[in-house]
């Protein structure tokens, strides 16, 4: 088994599933000779030729509109829009098109396919560059929204996202591109989307978290008997895995790099008092982003959930 | 039954300044040796503030930037047909046009150091914030035509963008709304053949990019963009034609960039030394050194002086760049919207 980081094990992944599915192809802005802007996509059309890597015109509307034509049309387009914050020109498409396509038709057509796009915050890039407003997506049924957080899990779950039968919104968290490496296996395995990984075994508070503030969850909590829970698939959420945690611990922090109004978090808060408040012996809390546009580089350390803020909430709920 | 023609068309290109530095004396702007040689002067200073900028990101002193070089006489020849009361809507690669309008040195560096709050502009200037989403201020550029024509200023709206941005929906949605407003707008392309890795080719399968224009009514042309004659007579002319009310105008100028895309790209993977070779004889600048020359008004010596003036200029604004204090925590929430929700002022206060 090779030590890889997240670039090489989605790579690894799109170019295990390309070989398998001839139906399986890439579409975006420089995903073909140029490899992707973060080489997620390197080497892939000199295997695979230009008819399954294509490089797009700067269109992210048509891309999305003809990732849709294709999956309706029986292929498995893998479309990478390049940066979170340009899926918002992909919207429409996405939302009112990919997400009910298979309602719409009353499943005469369906969506098959996996949008890419790099995520979140803490590389220092330009505007639009670092957003993290998975909470927009999750609200459209009809779509699936998943956030590795690390080397394996993000081939598994690529590929079952790639296997997926309906549309999949698939988060690389940018931060861990290369920060992270791990065993990732070269045959085939599969982590089931709509599960979350218990990340940590412990007995006293949960904490809820995804994408790469899982990473920084983990430095915080050292010294802490917190479990924690790495979401992996944001919708469907395992709401199950969650009651349960909180029915053992008791208390309930949870962390994302998003603002908070509206925020992923929210939604996990309502489920829990739905459906374990008398289990809770502390508030739930939150720590997240200020209700703010994400700054650019001299102030995304004042806007990203930091190890103290994160250990704050832990002594707090604890403590109360 | 006889086929009607419908729409017949042809596509200009406009040349000043050839490769060699001759103009041609009828098409040559109407500009004093005085003018020409500031002209000069602004472009040589967007050169050397592009070195700077690029030697700055590779020590860490600022973020990720946007290389121009090789787009100097797009930019300043077209920045030099406005003035302060006409309104630019740029994109991220126009720091020449932001130089030639005066835009301090040290606030431009400072935004790609990753601080915003260089992105309020000057009172004098009526410049939009550097845009990152390709394409995305054409249509706003649209509307600020149509709300100059609705107050009767006689001003012109400028929108810059690359080859690239004439791919988005917004693009098509901005010159169509222009067309059928008839806006006093000029669309300026500076189509330095790449958007990042891809080609022009396989941005586009027309002939030009000028054409397009012709299609939602309009004249499109398409200039020389390393001439800064051509580009600043197709601009002067589109300018006066928006302010006079005879509608939009969009001038393709044909450029090269001849550094990566930005300082986080390596354009090695994609293009080859010949192109950049065959562009570098193309220099901009050099062009116009050739024509100075021959008209007895630049020498290397004047070069000299000239970039010593410039490297000043860089360099103050470099200090005053680093002798900004950073922005404090508390800056996140300023102007996010004119009063603070409840919930945003508590999360100020813990900053
Ligand atoms: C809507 C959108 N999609 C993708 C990007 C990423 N990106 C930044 S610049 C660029 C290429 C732009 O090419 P062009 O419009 O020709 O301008 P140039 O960079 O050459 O000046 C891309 C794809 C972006 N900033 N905005």
């Amino acid at each position: 088994m090779a030590q890889l980081n997240m670039v090489q094990a989605i790579n690894l992944a799109l170019a295990q599933e390309m070989e398998r599915d001839d139906r399986v192809l890439l579409l975006g802005e420089d995903v073909g000779r140029d490899g992707g802007v973060f080489r997620v996509t390197e080497g892939l059309l000199e295997r695979f030729g230009a008819d399954r890597v294509l490089d797009t015109p700067l269109c992210e509307s048509g891309i999305m509109g003809a990732a849709i034509g294709m999956a309706a049309y029986g292929l498995r387009p893998v479309p990478e829009i390049q940066f979170m914050g340009f899926t918002y020109s992909a919207f429409e498409q996405l939302f009112a098109h990919a997400a009910r396509l298979r309602s719409r038709s009353r499943g005469r057509y369906s969506c098959p396919m996996v949008v890419r796009t790099p995520y979140g915050g803490g590389i220092k890039a330009p505007e639009l560059h670092e957003e993290s407003t998975e909470a927009l997506f999750c609200q459209v049924p009809g779509l699936k929204v998943v956030v590795p957080s690390g080397p394996y899990v993000a081939k598994g779950l690529l590929v079952a996202a790639l296997r997926d039968p309906d549309p999949v919104l698939f988060l690389e968290p940018t931060r861990l591109y290369r920060l992270l490496r791990e065993e990732v296996p070269d045959g085939e395995y599969l982590v089931e989307l709509g599960r979350a990984r218990v990340a940590r075994q412990g007995g006293s508070v949960t904490v809820v978290a995804w994408g790469s503030m899982l990473e920084r969850v983990l430095k915080a909590v050292e010294g802490y008997d917190a479990e924690v829970l790495d979401l992996l698939t944001l919708n469907p959420f395992d709401s199950e895995a969650i009651v349960a945690s909180v029915q053992k611990t008791g208390r309930l922090v949870i962390v994302h790099e998003a603002a908070k109004t509206c925020g992923f978090g929210a939604e996990i808060a309502a489920t829990v008092a739905e459906e374990a408040i008398l289990h809770l012996r502390a508030p739930i809390l939150r720590v997240t982003a200020p209700d703010v546009p994400v700054p650019l580089a001299k102030l995304i350390d004042h806007y990203l959930p930091d190890v103290q803020q994160i250990r704050s909430a832990l002594d707090e709920v604890l403590q109360y | 039954m006889p086929e009607l023609i419908l729409a017949d068309f042809h596509v200009k290109r406009l040349q000043v300044l050839n490769e060699k530095g001759e103009a041609d004396p009828e098409l040559l702007p109407e500009l004093s040796d005085a003018q020409m040689w500031r002209m000069y002067e602004l472009m040589l200073l967007a050169r050397i503030f592009d070195e700077r900028a690029v030697a700055l990101q590779r020590e860490g002193r600022i973020g990720t930037y946007p290389p121009i070089r090789g787009q100097e006489a797009a930019q300043v020849g077209s920045a030099f047909a406005l003035t302060g009361k006409d309104w630019l809507f740029p994109s991220f690669r126009e720091m020449g046009a932001h130089l030639t309008l005066g835009y301090p040195v040290a606030q431009l560096l400072q935004y790609w150091g990753g601080d915003e709050r260089a992105q309020k502009a000057p009172p004098q200037l009526n410049i939009f914030p550097f845009c990152v989403a390709v394409g995305s201020q054409i249509p706003q550029a649209a509307g600020a035509a149509l709300a100059a024509r609705y107050r009767r200023d006689p001003v012109a709206v400028v929108t810059y963008f690359g080859d690239g941005a004439t791919s988005k929906g917004d693009f098509h949605e901005g010159m169509n709304l222009a067309g059928v407003f008839n806006l006093p707008l000029v669309f300026i392309c500076q189509n330095n053949q790449w958007a990042i890795s891809i080609p022009l080719k396989g941005q586009t399968a027309s002939a030009s990019l000028a054409q397009k224009a012709i299609a939602y009514g309009f004249e499109g042309v398409q200039v020389d963009g390393n001439d800064v004659f051509a580009v600043y007579r197709a601009t002067r002319q589109a300018v006066e034609k928006a302010r006079s009310g005879a509608g939009p105008t969009f001038i393709e100028c044909l450029t090269y960039r001849m550094a990566d895309h930005t300082t986080a790209d390596d354009a090695g993977r994609y293009r080859s030394a010949e192109e950049v070779a065959y562009w570098e004889e193309r220099d901009p600048i050099l062009r116009l050194e050739r024509f100075m020359e021959g008209r007895g008004l630049w020498n290397p010596q004047k070069r000299d002086e000239a970039a010593a003036r410039g490297a000043a200029i860089v360099d103050a604004g470099v200090a005053e760049m680093e002798a900004l204090s950073p922005p404090a925590a508390a800056e996140l929430f300023e102007d996010v919207l004119a009063t603070l929700t409840p919930r945003q002022a508590g999360q100020r206060k813990v900053r």
